[in-house]
């Protein structure tokens, strides 16, 4: 490794031979930087995971535009909107079909199982090969039956056995607001932060099981537009068609990414990942600042030698630097590989959508190394003190 | 006629202001001539380090004139101090040879910031000198692997690889062995003869003062007489 460094700077690397002549140190180093990176990929983990679930339901729908109430910031939200809407939208050109979309939240429990807390989307069986993917078109003779279900794959807590019995219909069932539901089949989105999984039943369905809401208010009417057309355009027809007063028409990505800006940068829990990150750069930085400023201030003498015997200010900007960018690389390799792993761990142990994304990696990476060269760079104010006159003295 | 190695006229130097400003060196002036070794000696606090520490650019000249290899230091910029050190050799009294650096690669310290040449070139140099001083076999040994006589050679041999003007040395024998000694001064001697190359050397040791062309004491600021 001297050798290599060497033929790169085309001098001796001075900064890794000190860095690595005390093993228990650099060792030390290693860890706190590789820690450092650790917590905040943790962090930025969960903001993506609290992204991804976010966007997910989403992208389960397929349709192309979604009609809410105005300012409306969730799928989720309690927010109607008249279902006569549907039918308006219909008339303008480039819209194909209409179905709407009841959202609401229930709590589960099976025979011999945890509570757990389901999203549920109400939609109308006769569209589903329309605006949802196969597997639930496929299931939408069951699901058209009443007080009868279809699970969510993902739902946390959830004994696999169930997803079995409801995909050979052997039909478990729960009781929710005094009804008996049936799961007689499954669809696949994932657990999420504000619910363990979903449930999708029929319009007919939802209304039993909540009796509070009305046929005529969805919470959002789902628009799918004519191939080859842009939906772009469509969107711009629709908003200056229906009336804003009672409607908000958005395109089905955008209203994803809005709400996903929504949940990760305005809501409490986003803001406190967020803030869990730049934490993680802080104690990285520090760790740093910690293990350069000690090294500089060990060898105070040694510097005072090379800057008595010629050598540039620059000549020690740059050893420090080489330690900074040698310990931004050795602690990131730990660091991203331990947190690749705690991410699987936590994926499968909550059902959360955590993966490491490559633009993750990079990011932390060129963080990581902007962090190390900023501490380094502050640690070069101790130079000042190594005097060489100070050595004859 | 070639020009001193170095010329000091009407040097004064203090340290501290106000309440606290002491004098230190007091109208000196002395001239070295290229080649010689000159012994600088003096009770402590006499002023010679002061005077070492300002012909070898690491302090600026308050008052007076010092000239060093034919550059004014007075008023000189850290640039041009710079440049002139880089023409000087140290050895000072504690080795401070750098302890993650094998005794070969403190010694390359020494000349690789003469500017950009083959790694094989500095690396021969530097084994070449080290083994002038008999260290041939502790080459890839590290400061704590050598003993405090082998420390100073070491520091010898970096002062010495770039092929140095001047070499500014404090009290370079005491941590070693009369023979060891006796060697490293023998070999400025020799430098001086061969190639010119000036010492100042700071010193209470008979031996050494023995072997040097001129010794100058210094008495509270002042050259004696």
């Amino acid at each position: 490794m001297s050798r290599l460094l060497a033929l790169l700077f085309g001098r001796l690397p001075l900064g890794w031979l000190q860095l690595t002549h005390r093993k228990g140190r650099f060792a030390g180093a290693i860890a706190g930087v590789g820690f450092a990176d650790l917590l905040v990929f943790f962090q930025l983990g969960f903001v993506g995971a609290l992204g991804t679930s976010v966007e997910r339901p989403y992208q389960a729908i397929q349709a192309e535009i979604i009609l809410s109430a105005p300012a409306t910031r969730t799928l989720a939200s309690g927010e109607t909107l008249p279902l006569l809407r549907a039918q308006d939208a219909l008339t303008v050109p480039g819209v194909t079909a209409a179905t709407p979309l009841y959202v609401g939240q229930l709590p589960m429990t099976l025979a011999g199982q945890p509570r757990v807390s389901l999203q549920v989307f109400g939609i109308v069986p006769s569209d589903a090969a329309a605006f949802w993917g196969p597997d639930v078109a496929a299931q939408a003779d069951r699901l058209a039956l009443v007080d009868h279900a279809l699970i969510d794959l993902g739902t946390r807590q959830v004994a696999p056995v169930t997803f079995i019995a409801a995909a050979a219909g052997e039909a478990p069932t729960f009781e929710a607001a005094g009804r008996t539901v049936t799961l007689a089949g499954a669809f696949s989105i994932g657990a999420g932060f504000e619910s363990d999984g979903h449930l999708i039943v029929s319009d007919r369905t939802f209304g039993r099981l909540f009796p509070a809401m009305t046929a005529g208010a969805p919470q959002h009417v789902l628009l799918r537009t004519t191939p080859g057309v842009d939906p772009g355009a469509v969107q711009a027809a629709l908003a200056a068609t229906l009336p804003a007063l009672d409607t908000e028409v958005r395109e089905r990505d955008a209203a994803a990414a809005a709400e996903r800006m929504f949940q990760t940068v305005e809501r409490p829990v986003g803001m406190i990942f967020g803030f869990g990150a730049m934490m993680g750069m802080l104690v990285g930085m520090v760790i740093v600042y910690q293990v350069l400023a000690t090294d500089v201030a060990d060898h105070l003498r040694e510097y005072a030698t090379f800057k008595a015997m010629g050598y540039r200010h620059r000549f020690f900007l740059g050893v420090i630097l080489e330690q900074a960018l040698i310990l931004a690389i050795a602690g990131f390799i730990p660091g991203s590989l331990v947190s690749i792993l705690i991410y699987r761990l936590l994926a499968g142990a909550t059902g959360l959508p955590l993966a490491m994304a490559t633009d993750r990696l990079f990011f932390v990476f060129v963080g990581t190394l902007v962090v190390c060269v900023l501490s380094g760079a502050v640690a070069t104010r101790r130079l000042r003190a190594a005097d060489p006159a100070e050595l004859f003295a | 006629m070639t020009e001193p190695a170095i010329t000091v006229e009407g040097l004064s130097h203090a340290f501290g202001a106000g309440e606290a400003h002491t004098p230190v060196l007091f109208d000196l002036s002395l001239t070295v001539p290229r080649g010689e070794l000159l012994v600088l000696r003096g009770a402590s606090g006499s002023g010679k380090t002061t005077l070492l520490t300002l012909m070898a650019c690491l302090r600026e000249v308050q008052s007076g004139r010092v000239r060093v290899l034919e550059h004014e230091l007075r008023g000189a910029s850290e640039k041009v101090r710079m440049l002139v050190r880089r023409r000087l050799g140290f050895i000072f009294q504690a080795h401070n040879l750098h302890e993650s650096l094998t005794a070969l690669q403190n010694v390359r310290m020494g000349i690789e910031l003469h500017g950009p040449a083959a790694m094989s070139h500095w690396q021969a140099a530097a084994r070449h000198v080290l083994t002038l001083l008999g260290l041939g076999d502790r080459l890839d040994h590290l400061p704590a692997k050598l003993s405090g006589g082998q420390k100073q050679r070491v520091a010898v041999a970096r002062a010495l690889v770039g092929n140095p003007d001047i070499v500014f040395a404090d009290e370079p024998t005491a941590a070693l062995d009369a023979e060891s000694g006796r060697t490293v001064v023998q070999l400025l001697k020799d430098l001086g003869r061969a190639r010119g190359t000036t010492t100042v050397m700071v010193t209470h040791d008979a031996k050494v003062m023995a072997m040097a062309d001129r010794v100058l004491t210094l008495e509270r600021g002042r050259l004696a007489r």
